[in-house]
């Protein structure tokens, strides 16, 4: 008869310690311990008391989460006044105090500047409530569409892919029927459930006829010439939830396609389909773990491959192998298990091949970008070890006589590469202090640039210390801007920089994101120089900027970026501030487009060309712009 | 036996009136104890020791002779009732257990005395001990709290507080040792009398024991009333029973059980060898023991019925004979020249047609036996638009698909989105041309889900200029500048709980927080009457299904029907024992159901006002009720996830559909009840086979007799689908007139 243990229920009361600190934020200094044990037996039992009633409140709103109001609700029925102040959507904050022995949870309480809510714009208004109809059910037979949830949900998947042999639950069960009963006639799906002995659903492949056009038309667009249906592509494969059935076809597509695509050196197509890649791994339906001996290959080929391109001098093809390497750490990092060791798989195959001798520049450059992207402790121990000998082998390179034009391209790339990634685990594993010579000695011929980088990695942690980081917050809100940027960030990062697509090329735009994803501080520091100097001209910004990015840029294109990337920065570091630690830099972080406005083409059409008198007007605008972002994430945030 | 049964079967108001007369009897006692004989036994001997309450009251009485030394009296008095001598003498040892065993405070003599009486006489266990006049006593106590003393004061007959858990533990090995068939059943007497006793430790202030006895046996209870042991659990002290609704609930009505006579026989026997007073007491107060004869239920069938708050519905509460047939349609000329249908489908057409005319027509002129009489309740007459609307409506009828296990319904979804989970009711027209949300922020805002956009009616001045006598006078009276997609109704001050519009479009009701149901005209959009009545939260209204009429249940336990031209309700239904939570009209009109967070579901007659069936068996609060199109059945859904099928004819439970995981919502029969539709807050609709439902049901005369009925476990069997939306709970279903299903609900981002 008893079912099991519930847990003790009648034991839960308020602590007399509440008591008295509430008794003393109303002015009642000595409470004795007898009237304080009584009283919380007494709040204990009318609080739970309200709490039942505002349960039966929540069960009307239709809801599952209770809110105050509920609470205000369940207080008005029993004919008590309603506590006011504390409305929120979300749950309060509670904060937690402990001293003198004490230990409390409070609500804490800002104190707020009336000019503060005067002078900033309203909220935008929030979206009216709107109806909208799709159809959940087609005779029997749930269409996938964006509207309804993918056909097989994504733990069903791994569930399928990882464990192939376990015996199918009744609740499998039954989402098997319905996915089968999608292909099949509905009365068959009926008539077979019976079977809890049957290993496993067998999931038919077959496309009907618009999941054949939908291919057709994605695939084109994806590899095709225009870009604006490209991104739109790649959106789709990335949102959309009922792409599992076309799963197989597409990592065959990729596949085959980086295979045609090397040997052609068309570096174009190979990063169209590395985009697809990104696209199908962002897309939250899908398992891929069943298609990566198809699609690791791939990859791996982008990264690792002696030419991608037709001309390797002039061409980015480094680009391509970083973005490839992020790619590849990423599925890594989702899909590796003791069963497949797909890391420690990789990590030996980036090995042997850089270790050996013969290896050309451009796959030593992807080697160490693959490998470095696993992550800081695969560089200690893999990377760092072998800085001596690398070091020496750019030496022979760059200071010896010239072989050819490509090696010594190559050698740049790969101390860029080598000083970018070392300097950020060098700074934080290395103790002080960073002394030229001893890091020539530890590290060679690279030791005393190292050596600088590392100051500066350091000097840029401390200031990341001060700050309050709140980036990916408002960074990966906005979804229209996050499809955009699959083109050169690798989702790695925190940071996402939004709106670069626009530029015509994305080869040489991808070579100046280095700088951006996850250590954004070396032109962190050179924006609070620019505040300062508020009127700065936007030549001293591509300046700054490029010099930051690191690697050298064709230029032309660098001026485009860099003016989009500060909108990017901005972003953040309005949010960042936000938080209230420097509210100074905020305003002078989004003044920055005026400026860049005021030269450059405007990229956001609101703001007029206009003198600095008027940049406190268009300011408020671009506050406007990050801030209704970060209510819509807090009350209605995706997924 | 026969006597114990009439005992218990007073309900609680009449209940009340005999305490008040064995009260007197105990005052002529007393008053007249100097002439001792004659008037006590005038009082006494008609109800010889029977009643387990009278015989509390006798010995109460005897006792205070006793203390008084009126042995005389006392001789006479128990010659008299017929008692023994060591029936008296019972209360006697136990209450010097009591004091060995260490009541505290007041002697124990006195304290047992005193209590014993206070039970006779309501007066409150503090009350000075006897030498003070009980009729005063009495007084003073109704003053000050009349109610709730008079429901509390049962619980101060007490015992000794360590024995309790002795003594439930007993009972407990007992029920262990019995036999398979009649443990099930026993089984039943473990969660009330727990509750019980547990309320009568803490009633009496051992506050320790209680905590103890709960810790101890709360495990046992079935997990079924989790729920009631949570609410039990936060009560530790005598001050919370006052006021408390659930405590009265307990104690207000008796808890009701059915068992075999056998079984009872069993226990009944167990308890006088083992001279186990306290448990036969509680069983005498509190319980009420529906006895049949025939074969001991077994474990499945139990749980299948009980969960409710106070146990099972009585048998002969759903005796009562209930017209669930369908009242006739008015005859109405369907015009045959319809060129529309013949131009739309030539082929095939005219043939079908036929048939489906003939069947209709025969419908329509015989009158159901089941059905009540046409004028039962009079009904609004039928408008020249609600003949168009019929007409239209059997039109669309035989467009109508047939639905079955081979032949599903699509489903059209509106998701509200921007609801910021604020989404609280909704409802669609029976023609689906309008959809309304009744919102947490007090709105009310009706869509149309046509092209047709909503218009208002103009105003009175410009209506003045109208020709009307022009044909088309009903559309020149909207003002067309006013036409919109959406409107909004202002006028609440709460949440929206209740949403119904009315069969001819004309009206919407909705009921709120507020406490008010309110009228609202979808011709001029704007708020015509607040019913007020209800002072609490009106979870649910509905408008019948003749218009007119609209029922309203809310927080304050009491449905109301009420007509759209009376401010005050017409009918009030009191009988449930917590919240009201959905309220739906029988398809005739006749009657009306209510589903209730006591876990019980009531079929009221609107005629009467009476209750006429009283349906348990859900495990949590009802939040969605709907009735088969023929009247014959109903399905209710509640937040344990289940729906249960009940024959309203039988009052029997006839279905269990497993499958969802969290609250129903909705729950909606197709047009010709084929297929039943829920919607729950787990984001699945799903569909279920009720015609093999129904008819996989054996209904013999026996179970009908009974109500033992054997659930088939065919849940499985009869899902014949589950459709997942992306995160969007279902909260509304609708079938069009030709079978299409709408579901609606807020995106849940």
């Amino acid at each position: 008869m008893a079912e099991e243990r519930r847990p003790k229920q009648c034991t839960v009361v308020l602590p007399t310690e509440s008591m008295k600190a509430m008794a003393e934020s109303i002015g009642v200094g000595q409470l004795q311990e007898e009237s304080c044990a009584a009283l919380s037996e007494e709040v204990s039992y009318r609080i739970k008391e309200i709490a039942q009633d505002a349960l039966k409140f929540m069960h009307h709103g239709k809801r599952r989460k209770l809110t105050t109001s509920d609470i205000d609700h369940a207080l008005k029925l029993k004919n008590v006044e309603p506590l006011y102040g504390f409305q929120s959507q979300e749950f309060i904050p509670f904060r937690f105090a402990s001293g003198g022995g004490r230990e409390l949870h409070f609500y804490e309480e800002k104190e707020v500047d009336l000019s503060d809510i005067i002078n900033t714009p309203l909220p935008r208004v929030p979206l009216d409530v709107s109806l909208k109809a799709h159809w959940l059910s087609i005779e029997g037979v749930q269409p996938a569409i964006p509207e309804n949830p993918p056909p097989a949900p994504k733990e069903q998947q791994k569930a399928e892919s990882t464990e192939p042999l376990k015996v199918v639950k009744p609740g499998q069960e039954e989402e098997g029927s319905i996915q089968k009963g999608q292909g099949a006639i509905s009365a068959e799906a009926k008539g077979k459930k019976e079977g809890l002995m049957r290993m496993k659903p067998r999931s038919t492949h077959e496309l009907s006829v618009e999941q054949q056009l939908y291919y057709k038309e994605i695939t084109e667009a994806c590899v095709g010439s225009c870009e604006a249906k490209r991104a739109e592509a790649l959106q789709s494969i990335a949102t959309d939830p009922g792409l599992y059935q076309m799963l197989p076809r597409f990592s065959t597509f990729i596949s085959e396609g980086v295979r045609v695509n090397v040997v052609q050196n068309n570096l174009a197509l190979l990063i169209y389909l590395m985009r697809m890649v990104k696209a199908l791994m962002d897309n939250p339906t899908l398992y891929l773990e069943k298609y990566l001996h198809e699609l690791i290959p791939a990859v791996v080929t982008c990264i690792v491959s002696k030419q991608l391109c037709l001309r390797p001098d002039v061409d980015n093809h480094w680009a391509l192998r970083d973005f490839a390497a992020r790619l590849m750490a990423q599925s890594c990092k989702t899909f590796s298990t003791t069963t497949n060791n797909i890391q420690s798989r990789i990590t030996k195959t980036f090995t042997k091949s850089w270790l050996d001798e013969k290896t050309q520049w451009t796959t030593r450059y992807g080697c160490i970008a693959g490998l470095s992207e696993l992550g800081p402790d695969v560089i200690k121990t893999l990377i760092l070890p072998r800085l001596t000998v690398e070091g020496a082998r750019i030496k022979a390179v760059s200071e010896g006589p010239v072989v050819s034009n490509i090696d010594k391209i190559g050698a740049d790339h790969v101390q860029s590469l080598l000083l970018k990634h070392c300097a950020s685990v060098i700074a934080k594993t290395r103790p002080l202090p960073d002394n030229m010579e001893q890091y020539r000695a530890d590290y060679g011929y690279l030791g005393p640039t190292l050596c600088s980088h590392v100051v500066k990695a350091r000097a840029q942690a401390a200031l990341q210390a001060q700050q309050v980081n709140r980036t990916t917050l408002t960074i990966t809100q906005p979804r229209p801007t996050l499809t955009v940027s699959q083109s050169g960030i690798g989702g790695s990062g925190g940071s996402r920089s939004p709106s670069i697509i626009k530029v015509p090329s994305s080869l040489t735009l991808m070579s100046t994101r280095p700088g951006t994803p996850t250590q954004p501080s070396p032109p962190a520091t050179k924006y609070i120089v620019m505040a300062t100097s508020a009127g700065a001209s936007s030549t001293q910004q591509v300046i700054t900027l490029s010099s930051s990015s690191g690697s050298s840029v064709t230029s032309t294109v660098a001026s485009a970026t860099s003016t989009l990337q500060p909108l990017v920065k901005l972003e953040s570091r309005g949010a960042g501030g936000l938080g209230g630690s420097r509210p100074l830099q905020k305003y002078i972080v989004v003044s920055l487009p005026t400026s860049a406005s005021s030269s450059l083409e405007s990229k956001s059409g609101m703001l007029p060309p206009s003198s600095s008198s008027t940049s406190p007007i268009s300011l408020e605008a671009g506050m406007k712009m990050d801030r209704s972002d970060s209510p819509g994430a807090s009350t209605q945030s995706p997924h | 036996m026969a006597a114990v049964q009439d005992g218990q079967l007073n309900l609680e108001v009449e209940k009340d009136i005999k305490t008040e007369i064995t009260n007197d009897g105990s005052g002529n006692i007393n008053a007249s104890s100097s002439s001792p004989g004659s008037t006590s036994s005038g009082g006494k001997s008609k109800s010889p020791a029977g009643s387990g309450e009278d015989q509390q009251t006798l010995l109460a009485v005897l006792q205070f002779l006793k203390r008084n030394k009126l042995t005389e009296s006392v001789d006479i008095l128990r010659r008299e009732a017929g008692l023994s001598a060591d029936a008296d003498d019972s209360p006697v040892s136990e209450s010097a257990g009591a004091g060995s065993g260490g009541v505290p405070s007041v002697g124990a003599d006195g304290g047992d005395a005193n209590s014993l009486l206070s039970r006779v006489s309501i007066a409150t266990p503090v009350a000075p001990p006897a030498t003070a006049p009980p009729k005063v006593v009495a007084a003073s106590g109704g003053e000050d709290q009349p109610d709730v003393n008079v429901v509390l004061s049962a619980y101060s007959q007490q015992g000794d507080p360590v024995l309790y858990p002795l003594y439930y533990n007993g009972l407990k090995k007992f029920i262990e040792s019995v036999l398979d068939c009649h443990r099930a059943e026993l089984s039943q007497v473990f969660y009330p009398l727990f509750v019980h006793m547990y309320l009568e430790l803490v009633y009496n202030n051992h506050e320790n024991e209680a905590k103890q006895f709960f810790e101890k046996f709360s495990g046992d209870q079935e997990c079924y009333y989790e729920e009631d042991l949570r609410i039990l659990s936060s009560m530790s002290k005598k001050e919370h029973m006052k006021g408390n609704e659930t405590m009265l609930d307990f104690r207000t009505s008796k808890f009701v059980l059915r068992i075999s006579r056998d079984s009872y026989q069993l226990l009944k026997r167990h308890l006088q060898e083992r001279q186990n007073n306290q448990i036969w007491n509680i069983i005498q107060e509190h319980l009420y023991i529906d006895i049949f004869d025939g074969m001991p239920r077994s474990k499945s069938q139990i749980d299948a019925m009980s969960g409710s708050l106070a146990g099972e519905g009585k048998r002969d509460a759903n005796k009562a004979k209930v017209f669930y047939g369908l009242l006739k349609e008015p005859e109405i000329e369907v015009p045959l020249d319809d060129e529309d249908e013949e131009a739309e489908n030539e082929e095939g057409k005219p043939k079908k047609k036929k048939p489906k005319k003939d069947s209709m027509g025969s419908k329509s002129k015989k009158q159901d036996p089941n059905a009540p009489q046409q004028t039962r309740i009079p009904l609004p007459e039928l408008k020249d638009s609600d003949k168009l609307d019929k007409i239209m409506n059997m039109k669309e009828a035989t467009k109508k698909i047939r639905l079955g296990p081979d032949n599903l319904p699509s489903i059209c979804f509106y998701s509200f989105l921007n609801a910021y989970q604020g989404l609280t009711a909704v409802d669609f027209t029976d023609d689906s041309s309008l959809i309304a949300g009744g919102f947490a922020d007090s709105t009310v805002r009706v869509w149309s889900v046509t092209p047709k956009k909503l218009r208002r009616v103009k105003s009175a001045a410009d209506l003045s200029n109208i020709d009307k006598e022009s044909d088309d006078v009903l559309e020149r009276i909207m003002d067309e500048k006013t036409a919109s997609e959406s409107k909004i109704l202002y006028g609440h001050s709460g949440p929206v709980y209740g949403i119904s519009f009315s069969p001819d479009r004309n009206y919407l009701l909705s009921s709120s927080e507020d406490g008010t149901v309110r009228l609202w005209s979808l011709q001029t959009f704007t708020c015509l009457v607040g019913y007020k009545g209800h002072n609490y939260p009106v979870w649910d209204t509905q408008f019948s299904p003749y218009g007119y009429y609209f029922i309203s249940g809310g927080h304050d336990r009491v449905a109301r029907l009420w007509a759209t031209d009376h401010y005050q309700p017409l009918r009030m239904f009191a009988g449930h024992l917590a919240d009201i939570t959905c309220t739906r009209f029988h398809p005739n009109s006749n009657y009306v159901a209510t589903g209730s967070a006591d876990r019980t579901i009531r079929l009221w007659d609107v005629l009467t006002g009476n209750c006429v069936r009283i349906l348990t068996g859900h495990k949590g609060p009802i939040h969605s009720l709907a009735f088969s199109p023929n009247g014959k059945f109903m399905a209710s859904g509640a937040t344990d996830g289940r729906v249960l099928l009940w024959d309203v004819g039988h009052g029997l439970m006839v279905g269990e559909l497993k499958g969802h995981t969290d609250t129903i919502y909705a729950l909606k029969f197709s047009r010709d009840g084929e297929i039943l539709a829920s919607g729950s807050m787990d984001n699945t609709v799903k569909l279920w086979d009720t015609l093999k439902a129904f008819d996989d049901v054996e209904l013999d005369d026996f179970t009908a007799a009974t109500g033992h009925i054997h659930l088939p476990e065919n849940s499985q069997e009869l899902l014949l689908g589950t459709y997942m939306t992306k995160s969007t709970p279902v909260i509304h279903l609708h079938f069009t007139r030709r079978n299409l299903l709408l579901a609606a609900g807020a995106y849940n981002p």
